[in-house]
């Protein structure tokens, strides 16, 4: 690898010989920390950090992906693979997003070790990307969940079109979203972090009046 | 006040008591009575004035097909709605209506002198009439036309209402609660489908709401609706939407609903949504719309009291209510024949039935035997009253003798039933005329919907009973089976029916016999059509506005037509039939926009940073949907502001949140050769730890984006693009990556939101980031302008990027967006102590521009190649192929003549050019002058001391130092033409 190296998380000397600044540990910020929402029959609730990591891939290399995950990737539309705190949702043809709520990163550093698994992979014909910061994630939960989501979401989500366990990349209102059922009422919502703040809106006006 | 409510007459016996107002006067009502029902309980028939003559109208209809009723209903300033149709608002306690078209008072209203002036104003008056002189259509004709025309007032204030939208997805869609309807979804239901059911007014069982005696097996028929809407309502697959109107239907069974949530409550909670649109995506469409009875065309049938038979009696039957207290028929149709029983039974006087059919058969002596007179073969000729129908003159069709009186304050009229393929037709269906019923019925469909019931001409109860039935179950997938005819008695006879105008209304009779009630058209108006040369019905319509008022001619469309077509001599099907648009009835545009107003209106992005900007009082633009930090006022103006903070990055450094910019992360073995294909820079030679500017063209040659390239590995680079450009520049490099260079092995994705982006600026740059670096040597040998290195910043992981846009020494300090706000207030609290304060997007513009260094879009036009920019350096001359190669080969782009980016000085140094502003060579040519460029960035610089601009000036390159001319409306302006670069030409502060 001749990747510019990413210097350990220790050994402090700052280029001009001051100390001190850089050992600070700065806390985090999310859009959504904080937040709490929802209305009849419907929570909206962020979720915290987690590993999102985006991965693209041919056919070629997948058993040695899949490998290094330890699970098989998913290769129809709406699928999504588990194995332990690891879920690999498909979102395209080669195209899946790897989420993982593991927590054995330090939290400035959150991707970084199945980075590094991905990255140890001998055969690098693929792309992984960390997205976990691009992400903003929030939990839509309760027996109006679908209707609230269906304000916005044009995609079918009835639990024979969308049933628990499946995810998909659609949109809410004018924002896109990859959304995951994870039971019968309750749905992870991910965006991009700007669009936080527009789809917790959006959902918080649609959650006055869900027309379950 | 007499009450025209009948006691225990009708299915509002138990409803409680309901205060309201029309024009001021209170009246009572009784929940579940509409405004119009309830009005007419009070003996109100005259509830506006009409369109163009300013006629006295009344109450026509008893639901949406009501051209007439349409008043303003009020609840406060800014929640004034008109033309609301008051034969479907449901009445509430407190309920405000006025009426329209009037002043300065219904029963007085000054714009009925049109009425009598009515010779004057023919169809399509205003096309002849206004022509002369000409200058006056602008300032004096359509002004006052526009003034005196229009229904209803909009209100001023802004709309504060709440309004939802609801995408749904279902098996079965069925439109209309009427007995078809319900037939329909009962059977798909309990054949396990799913099933929404609509119905646009507030209660199921459509026209069996005006029957009296109908029984369904052995039930009264309004008993069957009710119990076949609680057993649906039972059901968990059934959702049932009463107040929904299905109102358009779009390709792929799309239908779309609008759904009146809070708009018949008397007190909404203002936290809900008072409507709610609905996009119901259905596997199947039944369409249960019913039919639409049309009125008697005779003179003056708009007066007060006279209104459709079914109307009628479903004010009867349903509410209780008598329309007069002496009441008459004129008819062409069995239908209405029913309406003068249930009123005689009921207690009402009823003199005559005047029927213009000889032999109506077994209707006629039921009628004679109930006591009631029948005159076959007669017509009403004239009308007495104005303000209310106070009695008519009838005679003999076919002698015209025998001419009688009679006195009534209630004339119910009937020439028949239209089925309502309003919807079938917007599917694209294929109506086809059915000369039997003197109707168009639905024929093919193009998509997977069915007709039932009225709508699709089948007016018996039983056959509709079980047709929809069966069309239920096999919308639910399931063998229509054998099909049981219900066991059905007491329904009205249902022959007869009329199409045009009666004879007294008929050819070259000079009297206002209304086919379009709501645009005022008569029956003479579309004679004049066809006489003026029309013989399509669509021309006749435009010329004489049949149909085209808000109910689109639900009630007149079919008279037109039988007009025209007797008028032309040929058979209706011949003259055509007008188009059936969406929306069905009027959609407010609050229900068309949901959510999507205020802060919903579209999504406002905020960077990380973005609060701490705000908490400094930053002044934020918009850039895209982002908000970005323009600049910080301080309590001084813009101008002042922008000065000092160019003057604290000049001098000190400057912090500046760049999160918005584009990112892209190019990854895999053919990274390289991508980006050396998309971008016309070389890139494949870049070193790992290098960055560059490289410029992305079209494939004509022109200029669409830059930005800077930086490898941070074998296979991985780290491309940024212009803010705006992002969301594009992703979308053509994907589209080229999949169609053009499929054989590569490379893949993008966004982390525009991935990383936080501070750029830090200034002599004072380096000590400012220093201390919080860790893993990177900061000295220029180990990291020079143009580069970029993974370290730890402030102990979270940090690409680093030595590079500038200032013309500074520069750093941008790459985060994840977690942190970003943690790094800049520990960089602003460390820069403050250096003098380093934040900078915004102003003073971002004005010191690149002092650098000559370009912003896609502004210094560009898409007709801006490498070379007009003089940017030629960064284009590739040893590249085999990249996107815009071939185009920049084009010998007109590499001919003299081309407009040229420069610099322009003013000669006063205080002038700021506008930018846009035209330039000229010769300042005293006559007008119009010859524009050889225009200027794109333009401000005043405080490293400069004066001001100074960038141009595109036609082969200005060679102009410098000569002087050309800004001409504005107040001055000329004279500059001189410089070099782009401003500023430290040599760029030397870029290496500290």
């Amino acid at each position: 690898m001749a990747d510019i190296a990413t210097p350990p998380n220790t050994g402090l000397t700052a280029a001009d010989g001051t100390a001190g600044l850089g050992a600070r540990s700065p806390s985090a910020l999310s859009p959504l920390t904080g937040r709490y929402g929802g209305g009849p029959g419907v929570t909206l609730s962020p979720l915290g950090p987690r590993v999102r990591i985006s991965l693209r891939a041919g056919e070629p290399q997948l058993g040695a992906i899949e490998d290094a995950l330890g699970l098989e990737l998913p290769m129809r539309p709406k699928g999504v693979a588990q194995a332990g705190s690891l879920a690999a949702l498909w979102l395209g043809p080669d195209e899946w997003l790897l989420i993982d709520e593991s927590g054995e990163d330090a939290p400035t550093d959150t991707g970084a070790a199945l980075m590094q698994r991905l990255s140890s992979l001998e055969d690098q014909t693929f792309s992984a990307v960390n997205v976990s910061n691009r992400n903003v994630g929030f939990a839509v939960d309760g027996r109006a969940a679908e209707a609230v989501l269906m304000a916005g979401c044009p995609q079918d989500l009835r639990l024979a079109s969308f049933p628990t366990g499946t995810a998909s990349r659609t949109v809410v209102g004018k924002a896109e979203i990859v959304l995951w059922r994870r039971t019968e009422t309750r749905f992870e919502v991910e965006c991009w972090r700007s669009f936080a703040d527009y789809l917790w809106t959006f959902m918080s006006e649609a959650a006055r009046a869900p027309a379950v | 006040m007499t009450s025209f409510r009948i006691k225990g007459q009708g299915r509002l016996r138990d409803g409680r008591r309901i205060a309201f107002s029309f024009d001021g006067n209170r009246y009572h009502g009784v929940e579940g009575d509409t405004l119009a029902s309830a009005l007419l309980a009070n003996g109100v028939h005259l509830t506006g004035r009409s369109f163009k003559y300013h006629r006295p109208r009344g109450i026509l209809g008893a639901g949406s097909e009501e051209p007439n009723a349409l008043v303003e209903i009020r609840r406060d300033d800014a929640r004034r709605q008109p033309n609301i149709r008051a034969t479907m608002q449901p009445l509430y306690d407190g309920l405000v209506a006025e009426s329209q078209n009037r002043w300065p008072s219904l029963a007085f209203d000054i714009g009925s002198v049109n009425d009598l002036a009515a010779r004057l104003l023919p169809a399509g008056f205003y096309y002849k009439t206004f022509m002369w002189p000409k200058s006056f259509w602008h300032k004096v004709y359509e002004p006052r036309i526009r003034a005196a025309a229009g229904l209803g007032r909009a209100p001023e204030e802004a709309d504060p209402d709440r309004y939802a939208n609801r995408f749904e997805h279902v098996d079965v869609l069925v439109v209309g609660g009427g007995p078809a309807g319900l037939a329909a979804a009962l059977t798909a239901a309990e054949n396990g489908a799913g099933v929404l059911l609509c119905e646009e007014s507030a209660s199921f069982g459509g026209w069996l709401k005006a029957e009296s005696r109908a029984m369904i097996d052995g039930i009264a028929a309004i008993d069957w609706a009710e119990q076949t809407v609680a057993r649906l309502r039972a059901m968990p697959n059934v959702r049932l939407m009463p107040r929904t109107t299905a109102f358009g239907y779009y390709a792929q069974n799309m239908v779309a609903l609008a759904e009146q949530v809070t708009d018949h409550l008397a007190a909404p909670d203002v936290t809900l949504p008072r409507e709610r649109l609905w996009q119901v995506r259905a596997s199947r469409v039944i369409l249960a719309t019913g039919s639409i009875e049309r009125p008697m065309v005779f003179p003056d049938n708009d007066r007060p009291g006279i209104m459709l038979a079914g109307a009628g009696r479903t004010y009867l039957n349903h509410y209780g209510v008598k329309p007069g207290g002496r009441v008459c028929v004129f008819t062409a149709h069995d239908a209405a024949y029913e309406a003068a029983i249930d009123l005689k039974r009921a207690g009402v006087e009823v003199p005559a039935i005047i029927d213009t059919r000889e032999d109506p058969g077994a209707v006629a002596r039921t009628a004679r035997a109930a006591g009631i007179e029948v005159l076959t073969g007669y017509e009403v000729f004239s009308v007495r009253g104005h303000k209310r129908i106070r009695g008519f003159r009838v005679r003999e069709i076919c002698t015209g003798h025998d001419q009688r009186g009679f006195d009534c304050d209630a004339l119910l009229m009937s020439a028949g039933f239209t089925p309502s393929v309003h919807l079938f037709s917007q599917s694209r269906g294929k109506v086809v005329f059915d000369p039997a019923l003197q109707a168009y019925v639905p024929g093919e469909s193009a998509q997977d919907c069915v007709s039932v019931g009225a709508s699709a001409g089948c007016f018996d109860l039983a056959e509709t009973l079980a047709s929809a039935a069966a069309a239920g179950r096999q919308a639910a997938g399931t063998d229509a089976g054998e099909v049981t005819r219900p066991a059905v008695a007491g329904t009205a006879g249902w022959n007869g029916g009329m199409v045009g105008a009666t004879p007294a209304a008929g050819p070259g009779k000079f009297v206002k016999a209304f086919v379009d009630f709501q645009n005022d058209v008569t029956a003479k108006d579309i004679r004049l059509a066809v006489a003026e040369g029309f013989r399509s019905i669509e021309h006749i319509k435009r010329f004489t506005t049949n149909g085209m008022a808000t109910d689109q001619g639900k009630t007149s469309n079919i008279h037109g037509l039988g007009i025209a077509a007797d008028t032309l001599q040929r058979p209706m099907p011949e003259v055509g039939l007008t188009t059936f648009r969406a929306p069905f009835t009027p959609v407010t545009f609050g229900t068309i926009a949901g959510f999507a107003k205020g802060e919903l209106f579209d999504p406002t992005r905020r960077t990380a940073i973005h609060d701490s900007a705000a908490a400094e009082g930053a002044v934020f633009e918009d850039v895209g949907n982002w908000k970005r930090a323009w600049y910080f006022p301080r309590g001084r103006s813009m101008h002042e502001a922008v000065r000092q903070e160019c003057r604290t990055v000049r001098e000190k450094g400057g912090l500046f949140d760049a999160s918005t910019l584009g990112k892209i992360e190019v990854v895999g073995p053919d990274a390289a050769k991508f980006l050396d294909l998309i971008y016309a820079t070389p890139l494949a030679s870049l070193a790992v730890g290098r960055a560059r500017y490289a410029l992305m063209l079209n494939e004509a040659g022109f200029i669409i984006d830059d930005g800077i390239v930086a490898r941070v590995g074998d296979n991985r680079y780290h491309v940024t693009t212009t803010t705006g450009g992002a969301p594009r520049v992703l979308n053509m490099m994907e589209d080229y990556r999949q169609t053009e260079f499929p054989e590569l092995k490379v893949w993008l994705t966004s982390v525009t939101e991935q990383w936080a982006v501070i750029a830090v600026q200034g002599p004072q740059a380096r000590a400012t980031i220093a201390p919080f670096i860790e893993g990177a040597d900061l000295a220029d040998e180990a990291l020079p302008h143009m580069s970029v290195v993974e370290c730890r910043f402030l102990g979270v992981p940090c690409r680093l990027f030595r590079v500038s846009f200032t013309g500074e020494a520069g750093y941008e300090v790459n985060v994840p967006a977690d942190y970003g706000r943690a790094v800049w207030d520990a960089l602003r609290e460390h820069g403050r102590g250096l003098g380093v304060e934040p900078y915004g997007t102003e003073t971002m513009h004005v010191l690149r521009a002092e650098k000559g260094y370009i912003i896609v879009g502004q210094e560009t036009d898409g007709t801006v190649t490498p070379g007009d920019a003089g940017l030629s350096w960064a284009v590739s001359k040893k590249k085999a192929d990249f996107v815009g190669k071939r185009g920049l080969e084009r010998p007109d782009l590499n001919a003299p003549g081309r407009k040229q980016l420069v610099g322009l000085k003013p000669k006063n140094p205080l002038t700021v050019l506008e930018e846009g502003a035209q330039i000229v060579a010769d300042p005293n040519q006559s007008v119009p002058m010859t524009m050889i460029g225009h200027v794109t960035s333009s401000y005043m610089s405080d490293a400069l001391g004066r001001s100074f601009a960038m141009a595109l000036v036609r082969d200005g390159r060679a102009l410098k130092g000569s002087t050309l001319y800004v001409p504005m409306q107040d001055q000329t302006i004279a500059v001189e033409v410089t070099d782009p670069v401003f500023f430290d030409p040599e760029g030397e502060r870029l290496h500290g």
